[in-house]
């Protein structure tokens, strides 16, 4: 876990001083609402429905138990008791008051979290594979190259105003969980045949009314000159993405609009000319800044221990969660444990306070104080002993917070929608309650396998559902809630759009067209074959037909 | 940290195409002072001499011109500032124009100008400077802002002055974070 030295403590304070005093200029009348509003966005601060939104920054989705504990304080004290994890890996709070912004701001900066640039047209959170430091299959741990971002894109002279918002995500696994190709900028860390470190550089991804999936800009870039290279890519960003269309101003409509080639050219010669002046960052803070996501002290252990063997045995209830929500740690004897937040009947995403407090005792204790959080809004404890994961299961399952659902069709990624959102068109959570429930019985979502729900009550797309095996997108027609269905979208290092299979459906009728769907996969699959191989292999039709009829 | 003069602009004489600007506060962040600069319009006629501000088309055109004792030219947001390339060293003003505070492509022109183009003369912001954007503005090399008239002189100081640190390097010379850490 990276901390904060007086360096970046001394940034965060002259933060929250600059906002308290935008603050009084607006309350006061000095800064009209429109001049305010970018700069509380920046701050994380939207106005929703029916209160304001405090929107933490949770980088590269990394947390320790005394965060956590800030995060259940400050959810107590400033909001109803409890939080929501949001696909960009933050923590939204939905019910505060202007007023107390700058005390919830203090109380998080004293546990070293804050709300910087979790909106506004800026470099938003880089967000990370959250199995990173534990997983086997990863080069280096990303979030190394995630804190170094972190700090360049603080508070970036040049690149706070930019056309549009601006996300960038980094995986140094071939398998992609953090979804790099749907952001702005993506970022794969490779080794090379000489054993060094570079970037896969991506860019124009992106979701909303227009779905792209991100291009290589670059095959290689030697790690030394991110950010030089980001500079170089940002500025082009900067001076000729699109200004006359909110819609159309997303890099991904730049990169589209002059094409690929034309923008690695352009990013090409601004890198050339950066390169002449910007000091690419020293090794050295490099060093610094890996030392502390070095890897925990180990234990030297066997791959398994034989009392944990014995309660797979013995109560068949752990071992569903184990196959469905752990995962191989590189260590022996250590493993990845997921918590998922996507309990039948709970709002997909949210924490209580209690529960955080909770699992910081657990992370404490069971795992090296060390909490993620995942772009499919669940927590993850990524170094538990074998040995522990008994105990820790049932910690957590006293706690419902052992749902063995991860990856299954109730594990739906859903935006806050019409019950907090000011910009959705329709209600999501329940859509995702309501899915939850016709799939409650756990060994039927077994049997279906893989299956990515994900929800959206808008166009603007914050719940990925084009990048869901089955991707739900509330519209509004003629005033109904009105919803459509895609199929066949990933959000993993085999990204594809999902692709709308027909006319919608209204509330009630999306639920009996998305268990129709289950059902079609279920009587066509091939033997191991996951809903999005079917889908792939047998493409739309047989979907539609089943959903819609022959005709 | 660079000296701050604050003056209140002078009201300039109105004839055909001169821009006229009232009782604006100007943060000066430059030790030279600052000449009388004659706004030209985009079409308007050019006088016998002086200093003149001119726009990114008609810069060619008074910029071989012996009659002016010194050229300033505008670049409107969304122009190519690489375009004043060709006339750089009679150059001693470059005024970069914020049409909204949210619209920022002229930090990068800042930025062109500074690092890559050398140049090292004055580059003032314009239109709607606000107190808020100035630290940015300053970072990026511009070191005369044009406040809009909302802002307050106080206001305006406490904004550049807020930050003791800044995380990355840009056009104000000033050593990124990470620089000072490792000595």
């Amino acid at each position: 876990m990276y901390q904060y030295d007086s360096f970046d403590q001394a940034m965060l304070d002259a933060r929250i001083d600059e906002f308290s005093d935008q603050i009084s200029r607006r309350l006061s009348g000095e800064l009209t609402e429109e001049q305010f509003k970018p700069l509380r966005l920046m701050n994380g601060i939207y106005l929703q429905l029916h209160a304001y939104m405090l929107r933490i920054a949770i980088p590269y989705g990394t947390l320790n138990a005394a965060k956590l504990r800030g995060l259940a304080h400050v959810a107590r004290t400033y909001d109803k008791g409890y939080g929501h994890f949001t696909t960009r890996t933050n923590m939204q709070m939905h019910w505060l008051k202007l007023e107390q912004a700058p005390d919830a701001l203090r109380a998080l900066a004293k546990v070293g979290l804050h709300t910087i640039q979790t909106s506004g047209n800026c470099i938003r959170n880089t967000t990370a594979d959250q199995f990173a430091g534990a997983a086997a299959d990863e080069v280096c741990d990303p979030r190394v190259w995630g804190e170094v971002i972190r700090q360049w894109s603080t508070f970036h002279p040049e690149y706070s105003f930019l056309p549009r918002k601006f996300k960038i995500a980094i995986s140094a696994a071939p398998s992609d969980r953090a979804a790099v190709q749907w952001h702005d900028v993506g970022l794969y860390i490779l080794k090379n045949e000489a054993g060094e470190l570079g970037f896969r550089v991506m860019a124009g991804g992106g979701m909303g009314r227009t779905p792209l999936i991100a291009k290589t800009v670059r095959e290689w870039l030697p790690q030394q000159h991110l950010l030089s290279y980001l500079e170089a890519l940002l500025r082009v960003y900067n001076r000729y993405g699109r200004r006359d269309n909110a819609f159309k101003a997303r890099i991904k409509i730049l990169v589209h609009e002059i094409g690929i080639e034309k923008f690695q050219e352009e990013v090409e010669a601004e890198w050339q000319e950066v390169l002449k002046t910007f000091e690419d960052i020293d090794p050295r803070e490099v060093e610094r800044i890996a030392r502390f996501f070095a890897p925990p002290p180990f234990e030297t252990l066997p791959e398994t221990d034989e009392a944990y063997e014995a309660a797979l045995a013995s109560d068949p209830e752990f071992a569903r969660w184990v196959e469905q929500n752990v995962h191989a740690h590189k260590a022996p004897g250590y493993a990845i444990a997921t918590i998922s937040l996507k309990a039948t009947g709970e709002t997909p995403g949210d924490i209580s306070a209690d529960q955080m407090d909770a699992v910081a005792d657990i992370a404490e204790r069971y795992s090296f104080d060390d909490v993620r959080v995942t772009h499919e809004q669940n927590i993850v404890l990524p170094h538990v002993k074998k040995a522990d994961l008994y105990t820790v299961y049932q910690q957590l399952k006293a706690l419902n917070l052992a749902t063995p659902n991860l990856g299954l069709v109730s594990d739906i990624i859903a935006c806050p929608g019409l019950d907090y959102c000011s910009l959705a068109n329709t209600r999501a959570i329940p859509v995702a309650m309501d899915i939850q429930k016709r799939f409650a019985d756990i060994e039927r979502q077994r049997d279906i396998g893989e299956l990515k729900i994900k929800i959206s009550g808008c166009i603007n797309a914050c719940g990925h559902h084009h990048a869901g095996h089955i991707g739900i997108l509330g519209v509004d027609r003629r005033g109904e809630e009105n919803f459509q269905i895609t199929l066949g979208g990933s959000g993993a290092e085999d990204a594809s759009t999902g692709k709308i299979i027909g006319p919608g459906f209204d509330y009630d009728g999306v639920v009996n067209a998305v268990e129709t769907i289950v059902e079609t996969y279920r009587s066509i699959r091939e033997p191991g074959e996951r809903f999005l191989d079917t889908y792939r292999r047998v493409g739309i039709q047989p979907f539609k037909e089943a959903v819609y009829g022959q005709n | 940290m660079a000296r701050i003069e604050i003056k209140r602009q002078v009201q300039h004489e109105t004839t055909a195409g001169v821009l006229e600007v009232e009782g604006q506060l100007e943060i000066r962040l430059r030790e030279d002072e600052s000449r009388n600069w004659t706004q030209i319009s985009d079409d308007a006629e050019l006088p016998e001499g002086g200093a003149v501000v001119v726009n990114l088309k008609r810069l060619a055109e008074v910029a071989e011109d012996p009659r002016f004792e010194a050229i300033g030219v505008r670049v409107a947001a969304g122009e190519d500032v690489r375009q004043i390339a060709p006339h750089l060293p009679r150059i001693r003003l470059v005024e970069l124009e914020f049409p909204k505070f949210r619209d920022g492509r002229n930090y990068s022109s800042a930025s062109i100008l500074r690092q890559q183009m050398k140049y090292a003369g004055e580059i003032k912001a314009v239109g709607d400077v606000l107190a808020d954007q100035l630290f940015f503005m300053a970072r990026c090399g511009i070191d005369c802002l044009a406040l809009h008239p909302s802002v307050r002189e106080e206001t305006a100081r406490r904004s550049l002055d807020r930050y003791k640190f800044v995380y990355q390097q840009a056009s104000d010379g000033r050593r990124p974070i990470w620089s000072l850490r490792n000595g």
